[in-house]
């Protein structure tokens, strides 16, 4: 009966051989370690974020007068509005999170370089998804962090050439952050995620297509390979286990430990709260931003912050297979750039004074330069191990791939 | 006759582009009503004056007033910071205070820091915008970045002695 139904279904649409492709039989490098769990606990925290948020939906009221109440409605009278809340709210810095361990894996294992840089730009377009959903889902609880983070960052707008001041008015619909606006954040912050969902599915497309990478950074196809189910089925769902763990500690012990104690203020447009900060994960690029002493410039630089991995691909120059696992020198770069971004956050997170200005234009400085160097150490590094002494085979791997892209080179 | 008509590239080429364009400008003006749908509706458009009384407020005394639903500060100034107001053009936006009052013994001026849109707080001789630092004198014009322009001065003009409408010069 149960072959008699596949066989009905796979006449008129592919389901055994999608199956085969995508998981009983889509090759996997046996060698991937617990760093590439993220991408798949990034995708299920995508699916609690859209299952919290329509049944938060089922309670909240888009609506000046009404929203902050409608926040306390849930947290008090809603049966168990109050998990569905904290559950959301938390799976934001989750989602960030999981993101963030993701891109910073793609950057050690130098994941990014070809043939996946398509791979790392659709995940690009998907931060920058990701960034603007949750920055318009932080409007609506319509608290005073709320409210002013609104403003700040709508204002930021105001950098566009000629008609920066009609641009904000337009992205408001009102001459300030208001009812106009918090009407239309709820309506895409709705919207956002189907599109977000659209891109994973290329974003898995593309990786079906070139595969995972893997910590040897050596090119396994058809060598070394595993199938996705059930080796990284299980090995997904242990990490699983330890993620929800963790979020689990968060959602039920420390829910408020990231909301801004601000954000229990009601908005007041005549008042701004003496220090605003945004959620944890824009703080780098917030310092960013405050470390430029120019309007245009401070937004100029926060932009490139953000767009300017998806260089990376051309930035590294070095054929060492590996990333940084084989890379001493890119290695210590790597962490020099984790501790710089730690110390934008902090910058990010403080107010203003004339000693952290001063660190977080330093730190900023550093941010850019870190990138714009590599195209230069990568080089000197490789040059550097070469002379050294790589192992034999190593060698005659970058040889016969330099060949093949040349070889590749000529035809087109 | 007919079957060559047909088979000119050239009648072919000209209606493809003809087409195209005639669509591209339907989608184009499609967007107009959903583009503008965002802009401010009329009722947000309606509520564009303020009058306020100033008999009430004290020298030396700030209130702050909301026109469009922005924070306007009107600053009722003692002869001292009169003085100290036109005795320098301000910092990096220099313009005389003469330029920014009706009436040197009130400032109006809308109550957004002209960086990122907080709210500055009245400190000592002026604002200081605690979202990113910028400062600002008691004429309003900005006397430490990252600001890079004076409070803006909002269209008014004095009804009476001590009445100001906000919204219409």
């Amino acid at each position: 009966m149960k072959t008699k139904i596949i066989n009905w279904i796979d006449k008129r649409f592919p389901l055994t051989s999608f199956v085969e492709h995508d998981l009983t039989g889509y090759p996997t490098p046996r060698n991937l370690s617990y760093w590439w769990n993220f991408g798949f606990l990034a995708g299920f925290v995508l699916v609690l974020q859209v299952a919290t948020g329509i049944f938060l939906a089922m309670h909240y009221k888009a609506d000046v007068q009404m929203s902050f109440d409608s926040i306390q409605h849930i947290m008090r009278d809603v049966n168990y509005g109050w998990l569905l809340r904290y559950m959301h709210a938390m799976g934001a810095s989750a989602f960030f999170f999981v993101i963030f361990v993701h891109m910073a894996r793609t950057l050690y294992y130098g994941s990014y370089r070809a043939p996946r840089e398509l791979l790392w730009w659709t995940g690009q377009g998907l931060l920058l998804l990701l960034m603007a959903t949750a920055f318009m889902g932080y409007l609506l609880p319509w608290g005073q962090m709320s409210f002013w983070g609104a403003t700040v960052i709508t204002n930021l707008f105001r950098a566009t050439p000629f008609i920066g001041d009609q641009v904000v008015v337009w992205l408001r619909g009102d001459y300030t952050v208001g009812d106009a606006t918090l009407t239309r954040f709820f309506s895409l912050h709705y919207l956002f995620p189907f599109i977000i969902i659209g891109a994973v599915v290329v974003h898995l497309v593309a990786l079906h297509t070139v595969k995972s990478s893997n910590p040897s950074g050596i090119d396994l196809a058809a060598k070394d390979n595993i199938p996705f189910h059930p080796y990284f089925t299980i090995k997904d769902l242990y990490g699983l286990g330890l993620f929800l763990i963790l979020y689990s500690v968060f959602v039920f012990f420390i829910p408020d430990s990231l909301i801004e104690p601000a954000n229990n203020i009601p908005a007041n447009p005549m008042m701004t709260p003496n220090h605003i900060v945004p959620e944890w994960y824009f703080l780098p690029f917030y310092a960013i931003l405050r470390s430029v002493p120019s309007l245009v410039g401070g937004v100029v630089a926060m932009a490139v912050s953000v767009i300017i991995f998806a260089f990376m691909p051309y930035l590294d120059r070095s054929r060492i297979p590996g990333g940084a696992r084989y890379r001493p020198i890119y290695r210590l770069q790597f962490y020099l750039f984790l501790a710089d971004m730690l110390v934008l956050g902090y910058v990010g997170y403080v107010p203003p004074t004339s000693q952290t200005i001063v660190i977080g234009q330093v730190a900023t400085l550093c941010y850019f330069a870190s990138f714009l160097v590599i195209p230069f150490i990568s080089r000197m590094e490789e040059r550097w191990l070469v002379k050294r002494g790589l192992p034999p085979a190593v060698m005659s791997l970058m040889e016969s791939e330099s060949q093949q892209k040349s070889k590749n080179g000529g035809k087109q | 006759m007919e079957n060559e008509a047909l088979s000119s590239s050239d009648r072919r080429d000209f209606l493809v582009k003809l087409t195209s364009v005639v669509g591209g400008a339907g989608v184009a003006a499609t967007c107009v009503p959903f583009v503008a749908s965002m802009n401010p509706s009329s009722d947000v458009l309606a509520k564009a004056e303020t009058e306020v009384d100033l008999s009430s407020i004290p020298p030396g005394g700030l209130r702050t007033v909301a026109w469009q639903g922005k924070p306007v500060f009107i600053l009722h100034r003692t002869p001292e910071q009169i003085k100290e107001a036109t005795a320098s053009n301000g910092g990096s936006d220099p313009e005389p205070d003469s330029k920014r009052v009706k009436n040197p013994e009130w400032l109006v001026v809308i109550g957004v820091c002209t960086h990122m849109g907080c709210v500055p707080n009245m400190e000592g001789a002026g604002w200081v915008c605690h979202c990113h630092g910028s400062q600002y004198d008691d004429s309003g014009r900005v006397t430490r970045g990252p600001a890079p322009k004076n409070l803006e001065v909002p269209p008014y003009h004095f009804v009476a002695e001590n009445k100001i409408v906000i919204g219409k010069a």
